[in-house]
């Protein structure tokens, strides 16, 4: 008698059980981590739990963490948006420099402005510029069929050089003593942020009124009706008299000004002026794909994994020094994480079921 | 391989996801014989003979071939045990030609330069059963009756006895079905075992010498296909008593909803796919567009309602110019559409059935406002759709995904019935589906006419068009080749007009 693996359909997907196979597919993301490190000639289990101490139970930790998933968090959620209508928006990170670059301009032009008025301006100009650069990526879909995964990909890396530009040459501070960057915000500019820690309130209130806007817009809105259709079937969407173009261009204009708004609040509160691209949008555009798929593009579930991801970072940033591990370890644990995650729908998706075959001679009788 | 002793399969069973697809089947096949299989869509003839293809394996039973048990893992197995299919979709690769189709799964084919010997083999049995076929022909180039000989060829070179053909006629015009009912009985004259899988009862009664039964994955019963009634052939099918044919009452012809005037229009590669298509369709009328499917149809269809660019010529409904309107604001003005491959254009599959109720009339009043959907209004109609058109889902919460094909239809059917069209587009609305759901999808397109709306229904079916059609046009190569009300034509002169061998001048036919 032989046996084989047999993949088959499952037929009614439960919430609770694709919780438990998220779970499982995270806890197996960890025992590969934990090779990583063994590897590494590190104790495996000390690793981890190092990064999730540090990451979510110091109290220097939780604050670091919830500050950072709220970028994770504009930018999940945005795109959220864009991955339902299976717009493959990998272009956040230039999103977010769009958005800052933006940011800055409004705020050093018009440094004088009491902030009521200039906090405002600077939300604008940075959800206008991360719209913007969204926006083109949308446009060259629309009008000339560039494949969006390769266009928001590449337009990263000229908005990271533009930024690099922009630092040493026109933008170059003379206040910073030769540095590239540029003049720091006046401080009518600055975010007010939570005593003790690094917490905007204005970008508190963003995130918060991202999850629930772009929840309201998926699930409650004809556009949001149409984003799903779209995601789901273009050929239905024809049908339907969708209009594919306008509904691709409201969705980056969506997701992108997402992304501006977490470039606005990292240079209006954390850096106080625009420095190197890498260091502004630090990854946020590319975890924070991550971090949609682990909320399996539900924006309510993208807080939870935003600061799930947001703790790691953290954590990662905290062993580097403590374990002596390289820089590169965060990126590792992410991308296993990421691994397993995919893997992980394969599961929810499928039942694997041990079956008998038979043997050669007897023919396929069970009888 | 001995001599071919037929085949045997015993106390077949196969459930999916806990379904009984087949349950204890008995089922055989002697050399020269030619066995109808008859069902339903969904009664598990093509899982049946998927098993004895070696696609699937039964969850119990055994195949047997004269005293041995055969195990068959994959079809590679089964064609070794002399057993070839012909599926429904072709299994050819589109940009190779026919030998290359031919050599590769071939394994007497040498392994290099296979094509000579592989056309010569084409050759050989092409004389043989007179099955003609062009082995340097790109497979892409070729008709679906081309590619249909080809798949058949292939599968008596590798060496098939028996010989799986699943719905074959489904993509053939009447006469091409004719010469294939040809081919299959001097194969049987020859020595080879026929199943022919198919719900059409005609054809069974054709060509078979023996009819197989089944229903709901179970044998229903055996039959001399020329002894038996096709009522009583669809009364075993179906469980229950079915009309074959509908009433349609004469009505008098209402006033004039569509008009379609030196229409052209391109087909997908850029090549002139209509050109200049003419004709009317008035209220309490049901308009039928017969021919092979590939003849422009599609292109027609999506002009009208919106979905394709016209060239030339002009569309009117009800007095306002559709030409060049968007699909929204052709439907928004009247025009319901009843696509083909209705999972592919028709449902968004992982949407629910309640959101699939509105997939055309979301954006409109009642349904939304300004911004929001109004959710227990779409939930309402959608039950509406549900109850009034017979959709057995299990809730309007589930995924469109879980429904039957049959169901989908009646979903889709109802969900455009419903706005009330003018005109009612149905591209082969009863494609594929079973007895029962394409009585019912029939009656509701002739109540649709009888309550006064315009019907244009295309599709292959002759024997639909005929029941339902007030008056048939057959379409040829892009052009409207005939029109004629349906009590002055024979299916023999609408099959001729489909081959493009006949045609009808249009001054005859207004």
């Amino acid at each position: 008698m032989r046996y084989a693996l047999v993949a088959e359909d499952r037929i009614d997907l439960r919430p609770a059980f694709s919780f438990l196979v998220l779970l499982a597919s995270l806890l197996a993301g960890l025992v590969a981590m934990g090779a990583v490190f063994a590897a590494n000639g590190k104790d495996p289990v000390m690793g981890i739990l190092r990064i999730f101490r540090s990451g979510f139970l110091s109290s220097y930790g939780i604050g670091e963490t919830l500050s950072r998933s709220l970028p994770l968090i504009l930018t999940g959620t945005g795109l959220a948006v864009a991955f339902r209508g299976r717009f493959w928006n990998i272009g956040a990170e230039g999103q977010i420099l769009a958005g800052a670059v933006f940011t800055t301009w409004i705020g050093l032009s018009f440094a004088s402005l009491p902030g009521v008025v200039l906090v405002p301006l600077m939300l604008v100009a940075g959800m206008a510029g991360g719209a913007a650069w969204g926006l083109l990526a949308a446009l060259l879909k629309v009008v000339f069929s560039v494949n969006e995964t390769i266009s928001t990909l590449m337009l990263n890396y000229v908005l990271a050089e533009f930024v690099r530009f922009l630092i040493v040459g026109p933008w170059k501070g003379k206040s910073q003593h030769g540095f590239p960057y540029t003049d720091d915000l006046s401080k009518n500019a600055s975010l007010v942020t939570v005593p003790g820690t690094s917490i905007p309130y204005v970008t508190v209130i963003l995130a918060i009124l991202a999850v629930v806007l772009v929840y309201l817009l998926i699930y409650r809105t004809k556009f949001g009706y149409e984003i799903r259709v779209l995601g789901e079937n273009s050929e239905a969407a024809r049908y339907a008299g969708i209009n594919a173009a306008r509904v691709t261009i409201l969705i980056m204009l969506v997701s992108g000004g997402l992304a501006g708004l977490a470039g606005f609040s990292e240079v209006a509160s954390k850096y106080k002026h625009m420095t190197y691209p890498e260091t502004i949008s630090a990854n946020y555009g590319f975890t924070a794909i991550i971090v949609a798929w682990l909320a399996r593009l539900d924006p309510r579930f993208v807080i939870f994994s935003a600061i799930f991801f947001a703790g790691i970072l953290v954590g990662g940033d905290s062993i580097q020094i403590s374990m002596g591990l390289p820089a590169a370890t965060v990126q590792v644990f992410n991308g296993v994480i990421l691994v397993f995650l995919i893997m992980s729908e394969f599961f929810t998706k499928n039942r694997l079921v041990l079956k008998r075959v038979g043997s050669r001679k007897e023919g396929s009788g069970r009888a | 391989m001995g001599g071919f002793a037929g085949v045997e399969m015993r106390g077949i069973s196969k459930s999916f996801g806990g379904n009984y697809a087949n349950r204890d089947i008995d089922f055989s096949v002697a050399p020269g014989e030619i066995v109808g299989l008859l069902g339903e869509n969904g009664a598990g003839k093509t899982t049946l003979m998927n098993i004895l293809y070696g696609l699937y394996r039964p969850d119990s039973g055994e195949i047997r071939m004269g005293d041995r048990h055969l195990r068959m893992d994959s079809p590679r197995d089964a064609i070794k045990h002399g057993i070839g299919m012909v599926h429904q979709h072709f299994m050819l690769i589109q940009n190779q030609t026919v030998a290359e189709n031919v050599a590769l799964g071939y394994d007497k084919a040498p392994f290099l330069f296979p094509r000579k010997v592989v056309k010569a083999k084409l050759e050989e049995f092409g004389l043989t059963f007179g099955l003609k076929t062009d082995g340097d022909a790109w497979v892409w180039q070729l008709s679906a009756g081309e590619q249909q000989r080809v798949e058949i060829v292939k599968a008596l070179i590798y060496g098939a006895e028996l010989l799986i053909l699943d719905e074959p006629t489904s993509v053939l015009t009447p006469t091409e079905a004719q010469e294939l009912f040809g081919v299959i009985r001097s194969m049987a004259k020859m020595g080879k075992a026929i199943v022919l899988i198919s719900h059409k009862m005609e054809e069974i009664a054709a060509v078979c010498s023996r009819v197989v039964v089944l229903r709901k994955g179970a044998v229903v019963g055996h039959a001399d296909p020329t002894a038996v009634s096709r009522s009583d052939l669809a009364h075993m099918m179906v469980g229950r008593d079915v009309a074959l044919s509908l009433d349609r009452a004469p009505l008098p012809r209402g006033e004039e909803v569509l008009s379609v005037e030196n229409v052209c229009a391109q087909g997908d590669r850029g090549l002139e796919a209509i050109k200049g298509i003419t004709f009317r369709i008035y209220r309490n009328e049901i308009f039928g567009i017969a021919g092979v499917s590939g003849n422009g149809q599609r292109e027609l269809v999506e002009a009208i309602t919106g979905l394709r660019r016209t060239t030339s010529g002009k569309i009117v409904l009800s007095g306002k110019d559709i030409t060049a309107k968007s699909a929204r604001v052709v439907s928004e003005l009247g025009v319901s559409h009843v696509p083909e491959e209705r999972i592919k254009f028709g449902i968004v599959p992982n949407l629910l059935v309640y959101e699939n109720a509105v997939l055309k009339s979301h954006h409109v009043k009642p349904f939304s406002n300004v911004v929001f959907l109004n959710y227990d209004l779409i939930r309402k109609h959608a039950a509406n759709i549900v109850d009034g058109f017979q959709v057995a889902a299990r809730s309007i919460d589930s995924p469109m995904k879980n429904l039957s094909g049959g169901n989908i239809q009646k979903l889709i059917i109802g969900r455009e019935i419903l706005r009330n069209p003018s005109l009612l587009v149905a591209s082969h609305p009863t494609y594929g589906l079973d007895v029962g759901a394409t009585e019912y999808i029939r009656t509701q397109l002739l109540k649709r006419r009888d309550e006064g709306g315009g019907v244009l229904l295309v599709s292959e079916d002759l024997e639909e068009l005929f029941s339902l059609c007030d008056r048939i046009a057959v379409m040829y190569q892009g052009r409207l080749v005939g029109i004629a009300e349906t009590c002055n034509l024979t299916s023999e002169t609408v099959g001729l007009m489909m081959a493009g061998s006949m045609e009808i001048p249009q001054e005859a036919c207004s």
